[in-house]
């Protein structure tokens, strides 16, 4: 009995791994994939050996795609002389959603830590700094977190970039925001940051 | 304006397995023989501000042996004219949460509930051992008048280690030194501007005072040449880093710094003042802030005077009751003999605490 469900406790114990998932939610979720074995998780399975085979982080920005060249660093039409640098994947697709950036991504993979032994050449930085050149960008748009190791790492990447115009995110009211809601030191940034109407 | 714990919790704490006191806001005597734990209850209350507390001890230690299951303190306080529920505790082998009013918050945001200021007699050598011990004092006042401090504080320390991280690896790469050491900078601006702000108040609330205790001129020094703004700071940063990685630490900066104390009637340093002389020097700067604070209409702070009473002669005792009454202060003081506190009468609370069997027991008395 407890042979034949090795594969299953295996199952749920690769699946409690995954962010958002703990062992109650990943016995429920494999639960419901045995359930459905034939509308869900025979194609789901495909779905894995497929991405498992031909994902890949682009060579040239860090998203992560299917070819060795993303969609984005593929399509001339994005070549618009802007780079937006992002901490992390999640971020970059964040920024896609909008669909307000027309231009080319570069995806740090984490932030500056030495306590962590997180320097530049582990964040691809070396990379940002040749494409600046290669791909004649005139503008650099740091999307970093509002983080202290963000705002050291955007620091950081600024400092070496004369020359170009390096920008970054504002920080203030979300969009549909209450100021009642906003803690003091966004507060003072929007105010910082106010312009004229 | 008060500030005081009105009731106050203890669950496996050092001596205590249980132990809860009442409060009425009046100041607190504890008596009781030497290793009873008197030392321990006020230990706790040190915990409701952000820190390691009065004996800086990590979260592992103060659990209860042999148990060692962690441990919690439960407060209920009352400051600036609302009751606040803070809760402090630490699971075995893990680091000390917070929360306040039923919310997890970080450890700084105990800063903006509760002022606790103390004196322990690990502190009687104060004025003549190293800078790091008087750095500290003169940090917790500043913290009582601007909260904001200890966030400035952390996030110089934490730009700080990991720029003494690249020291020690031998990085040499300027463009990362100079994102830390900006970060450095700005933080520390804020510390120097936050520390003379409150040099300054404790200074003017003393000479103001009638008070038995002797008035200091305090002066905030560096043993290096520092400057204390922003651009001055980031290129002495930048232009140390030589020696800095020789050293493999940061050698300059506000981490540095020192408060120098001259007695002012007599002209004398503090160091080389007496030994009974330098405490009532710590009392005068600890009552001058709190002074401060009332006269400003804040919080007054809560006082932790550990073994005070027993090394001050009788007339000035009971001056320092006369004072702490006079401000309001709920001020928790230990002394092995109840006599200690005979001069207080019916202005304080009394507890008697003893142990048995390694357990401490808490009675209050009248």
């Amino acid at each position: 009995m407890s042979e034949d469900r090795e594969a299953i406790d295996r199952l749920i114990e690769l699946m409690a791994r995954l962010p958002g998932l703990g062992p109650r939610s990943a016995r429920r979720a494999v639960l419901h994939l045995v359930k459905k074995r034939g509308t869900l998780l025979a194609p789901l399975a495909e779905a894995m050996t497929e991405v498992g085979a031909t994902a890949r982080e682009c060579l040239n920005c860090g998203n992560v795609g299917t070819g060795d060249i993303c969609a984005i660093c593929d399509d001339e039409r994005r070549a618009t002389g802007q780079i937006c640098v992002v901490e992390d994947v999640a971020d970059l697709w964040a920024m896609e959603r909008s669909g307000v950036f027309k231009g080319r991504y570069h995806v740090l993979g984490g932030t500056l830590s030495a306590l962590d032994a997180v320097g530049p050449e582990e964040l691809r930085i070396p990379r940002l700094l040749d494409r600046v050149k290669s791909e004649a960008v005139s503008e650099v748009i740091l999307a970093l977190g509002a983080t202290i190791d963000g705002q050291t790492t955007a620091h950081y990447i600024a400092d070496q970039l004369p020359g170009v115009s390096v920008t970054s995110l504002a920080q203030g009211v979300p969009v549909g925001g209450e100021l009642d809601y906003l803690d003091d030191g966004t507060i003072s940034a929007a105010l910082r940051a106010r312009r004229t109407l | 304006m008060k500030a005081a714990v009105t009731s106050l919790d203890l669950s496996h704490f050092r001596s205590h397995k249980r132990a809860a006191l009442s409060l009425d806001g009046r100041p607190v005597a504890l008596y009781g023989p030497n290793g009873a734990g008197k030392t321990n209850l006020i230990e706790a209350v040190s915990l409701l501000s952000p820190g390691r507390g009065m004996r800086r001890a990590g979260a592992e230690e103060i659990a209860r042996r042999p148990e060692r299951l962690g441990w919690k303190v439960w407060a209920a306080v009352e400051a600036e004219g609302a009751p606040h529920e803070i809760e402090t505790r630490a699971e075995a082998g893990q680091t000390r949460s917070v929360r306040i009013d039923g919310k997890a918050v970080p450890q700084v945001a105990l800063a903006r509930v509760l002022r606790v200021l103390w004196l322990v007699p690990s502190m009687d050598r104060l004025w003549i051992e190293a800078a790091e011990g008087r750095r500290r004092f003169l940090d917790r006042a500043v913290m009582s008048f601007e909260p904001g401090h200890a966030e400035a504080a952390l996030d110089y320390e934490k730009a700080m280690r990991e720029r003494n991280r690249l020291l020690k690896d031998g990085v040499r790469d300027a463009h990362w030194y100079a994102a830390l050491e900006g970060r450095m900078a700005q933080a520390g601006e804020a510390i120097s501007i936050a520390r003379r702000a409150a040099i300054a108040r404790l200074v003017a609330a003393q000479g103001e005072a009638e008070t038995a205790f002797p008035a200091a001129d305090l002066a905030l020094g560096y043993p290096d040449e520092t400057p204390e703004e922003a651009e001055g700071l980031r290129a002495a940063f930048a232009a140390m880093r030589p020696r800095d990685m020789a050293a493999g630490r940061t050698l300059i900066g506000p981490h540095r710094a020192d408060l120098d104390a001259v007695w002012r009637a007599k002209g004398v340093a503090a160091r080389d003042a007496s030994t009974g002389e330098q405490k009532a020097l710590l009392i005068s700067l600890i009552l001058a802030n709190a002074r401060a604070l009332a006269a400003e209409g804040g919080a007054p702070p809560v006082l932790l005077l550990d073994e005070v009473a027993a090394h001050l002669d009788s007339r000035r005792r009971a001056a320092l009751y006369d004072e702490i009454c006079a401000l309001g202060l709920q001020a928790f003081m230990t002394g092995t003999e109840p006599g200690l506190f005979e001069d207080l009468g019916e202005r304080a609370q009394r507890f008697e605490v003893t142990e048995t069997g390694g357990e401490s027991q808490v009675g209050e008395t009248t």
